[in-house]
């Protein structure tokens, strides 16, 4: 079958579609994913053709949601939740962070919680307070949760699949200023052998000078500022990070190893970020490959400000620029 | 009691008198409650224009629960406590906070940055329920401090699922907290109706709690302010905490980003325009002789000109200056702040030099 153009949420929309058609232990949860198929619409139509029972609008409760998908899970069902924004996951973190994540270590294996939960995530997209932020390194800290992020349309398809198969809590942040971003997504299944694990980092451009490593809206932005600094002659690699726990270091050594260079990038906040983990470990296991010191680019350690100072906050092509100069700079 | 709650007021505008809620205003003060109302509406209204304008990024309607707010925010004495969600906008002007003020949030400006002292009105809340329990702690701290007051906290429907509203439930009837749960119920919690947040009439939860609950007819000014009146001096009284529950409907869209039209019947919407909260004290004025058509020409004269000031003040409301997103952040100097202020500043210099 030949890849057909969607944008992200059609990606995720067609993810969901096809795993509530083949596992019928699948089920989708949230506030508002029914008939009105989410506020961003990934759930659309899928209340329609799956029934009540399988697309599930729940109470307006993010513990309540978390804390019955785990109960789901332990019967055997393997809930899809839906996190309207990142903001209001904050009243289910407790289930996640003490229950979800900790369940099979305690169990000594013999409880697996193969829930998802999907939260749309990041900024510049004008919105309001709690709706712009970035919390992935509050969920990438704690042990038991897997925690990735897609950048593409067919990326958001594939790994969405695999966090559903996978038998591990996976907290899937989408990127929501990337939503509506068009992208090929071959959705046949042989496609589907030739992808790389969820849990793997991918080199979106190769290069010579210095490595840019990022993850979910930030690749976009990282390769829109390789092409600006192609044009002053450097040479950037963009590794797309794709998973944030684990993260695949072997790839990014590989790449720092080449270029002697890295620039890590995120929308979080630089302070305690999972730039700094990457940084730290590039540091110890790539010292000597290394030319300048790893920066990190990212928002400030201030709450999320009123929309009309986001684009000062958050990081885009200049400040990634600016970091790449300094660092070449070395 | 019908089903839509303790009335004053029917949908025509004729009084029916409630035992338990004797209620007379004087003609001016009908007078005044209408216009509350459709000074709030007018300003609404303009907070849909400037959205789709683009000059706000989102704005939530209160059409359809005028009356829930003006009539509970008229029932509050001076040094009363409102701890709002985000749709309060007539509870807002009614404790005398600047619509533009409310416009600079939904604008992107700030984060809702009047003075919650100057107008003992919170900041609006969009966590939903979260600030239930803030409303709680801080009706156990007037008891505390032996005021003659009480604290009202405003939420919704949906709200009443959150884990948050059961504790603030809870704490405030073991605590005996002067508070009144205002739950306007308007139906829906974005696209879930009632049926998907509750199995029973919201009022009656609070019974489980050991506090009285009703349902008044929100769209009925006068009961709802005879209502709050009375929940609120039970409340200041020490007998704890009151919940009512105001039935009314939310109008409009969730916000400006949502399109009710993919989940609710047009017919349901039309069955509420029946019960037009304006409509209603406006056949009362008329009937009872209170107010004639000069009056309501110069209420809507009011209302255009306040729509003019907002529109005009929103249109030149400057964006704030990039640096400002470092005040604040603590209260006492923190060196990480500190650091990333100067960093951001030199950066910015940068682009100055470059020209
Ligand atoms: C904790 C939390 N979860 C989800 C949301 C997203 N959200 C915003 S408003 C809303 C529905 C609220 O319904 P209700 O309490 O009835 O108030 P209404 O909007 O009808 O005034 C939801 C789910 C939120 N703001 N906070
Ligand atoms: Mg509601």
């Amino acid at each position: 079958m030949a890849a057909t153009r969607m944008t992200l949420v059609a990606a995720l929309n067609e993810a969901l579609r096809s795993v509530l058609a083949s596992d019928p232990k699948t089920l989708v949860m949230g506030e508002d994913v029914g008939r009105l198929g989410g506020v961003f619409r990934v759930t659309d139509g899928l209340q329609k053709d799956f029934g009540e029972g399988r697309v599930m609008d729940t109470p307006l409760a993010e513990s309540g949601i978390v804390g019955t998908a785990i109960g789901l899970a332990l019967r055997g069902y393997r809930p899809i939740v839906e996190i309207q924004f990142d903001g209001f996951v904050f009243p289910g973190y407790d289930q996640i962070v003490t229950q979800l994540a900790k369940m099979h270590a305690r169990s000594r294996g013999r409880v697996r919680l193969p829930v998802v939960i999907r939260i749309p995530y990041g900024g510049g997209i004008g919105a309001v307070e709690h709706h712009s932020e970035s919390p992935e390194a509050l969920f990438a800290h704690v042990a038991g949760v897997r925690v990735m992020s897609p950048a593409t349309p067919s990326d958001a398809y594939w790994m969405l699949r695999e966090a559903v198969r996978c038998d591990d809590p996976v907290i899937f942040f989408e990127p929501k200023r990337r939503y509506y971003d068009k992208g090929e997504v071959d959705v046949d299944p042989a496609a589907g052998e030739r992808q790389p694990p969820a849990h793997t980092a991918r080199v979106v451009r190769p290069g010579r000078d210095l490595t840019l490593a990022a993850y979910g809206p930030m690749v976009r932005t990282c390769l829109d500022a390789a092409e600006v600094a192609a044009e002053e002659g450097h040479d950037l690699e963009v590794v797309d990070l794709r998973s944030i726990s684990p993260v695949d270091f072997a790839t990014v050594e590989r790449s720092v190893r080449r270029t002697g260079r890295l620039v890590v990038a995120h929308e979080a906040p630089v302070f305690f970020g999972a730039g700094a983990e990457i940084a730290a470990h590039v540091a110890e296991h790539c010292f000597y490959h290394l030319s300048a010191p790893v920066l990190r680019v990212g928002a400030y350690h201030t709450p999320y400000p009123p929309s009309r100072l986001e684009e000062e906050y958050l990081p885009g092509i200049d400040r990634v620029l600016d970091a790449v100069d300094q660092a070449l700079a070395h | 009691m019908s089903g839509d709650g303790i009335r004053l007021l029917t949908p025509e505008g004729e009084r029916v008198p409630h035992p338990d809620y004797p209620f007379d205003p004087a003609p001016e003060e009908l007078r005044a409650l209408y216009r509350d109302m459709a000074l709030a509406r007018r300003v609404d209204a303009e907070g849909v224009t400037l959205q789709r304008q683009g000059e706000l990024g989102l704005w939530p309607s209160l059409l359809g629960q005028e009356a829930a707010q003006v009539g509970s925010v008229r029932a509050l004495r001076e040094g009363d406590r409102v701890f709002p969600s985000y749709r309060e906008h007539a509870v807002a002007l009614g404790r005398g906070v600047d619509p533009l003020a409310l416009m600079r949030l939904f604008r992107g400006v700030d984060h809702g940055a009047w003075d919650p002292d100057a107008h003992d009105f919170h900041l609006y809340t969009l966590v939903i329920g979260s600030q239930t329990l803030h409303a709680t702690g801080y009706a156990c701290g007037m008891a505390k401090d032996g005021a003659d007051a009480a604290v009202i906290a405003y939420f919704g429907d949906g709200a009443t699922s959150q884990g948050d509203v059961s504790e603030a439930f809870n704490f405030a009837a073991v605590w005996d907290a002067p508070i009144v749960f205002f739950c306007q119920n308007n139906q829906w919690a974005i696209s879930e109706p009632n049926e998907r947040q509750t199995r029973v009439p919201l009022h009656q939860r609070a019974q489980g709690f050991g506090f009285p609950g009703v349902r008044v007819d929100g769209n009925d000014v006068l009961a709802v302010q005879a209502v709050t009146r009375a929940a609120l001096d039970h409340a200041r009284s020490g007998r704890g905490p009151f919940l009512i529950e105001a039935f009314t409907y939310r109008m409009g869209a969730h916000t400006t980003s949502d399109d009710p039209s993919r989940y609710r019947d047009a017919a349901e919407v039309e069955s509420w325009r029946a019960k037009d909260p304006l409509l209603r004290l406006e056949r009362l004025l008329r009937r009872e002789g209170a107010a004639d058509d000069a009056f309501f020409a110069e209420v809507a004269v009011a209302g255009e000109a306040l729509a003019a000031r907002v529109r005009e003040g929103v249109r030149a409301m400057a964006s704030p200056a990039p640096e400002e997103m470092f005040d604040h952040v603590y209260a006492e100097a923190h060196a990480g702040v500190d650091r990333e202020r100067a960093a951001f500043a030199a950066y910015q210099a940068s682009f100055a030099e470059e020209g």
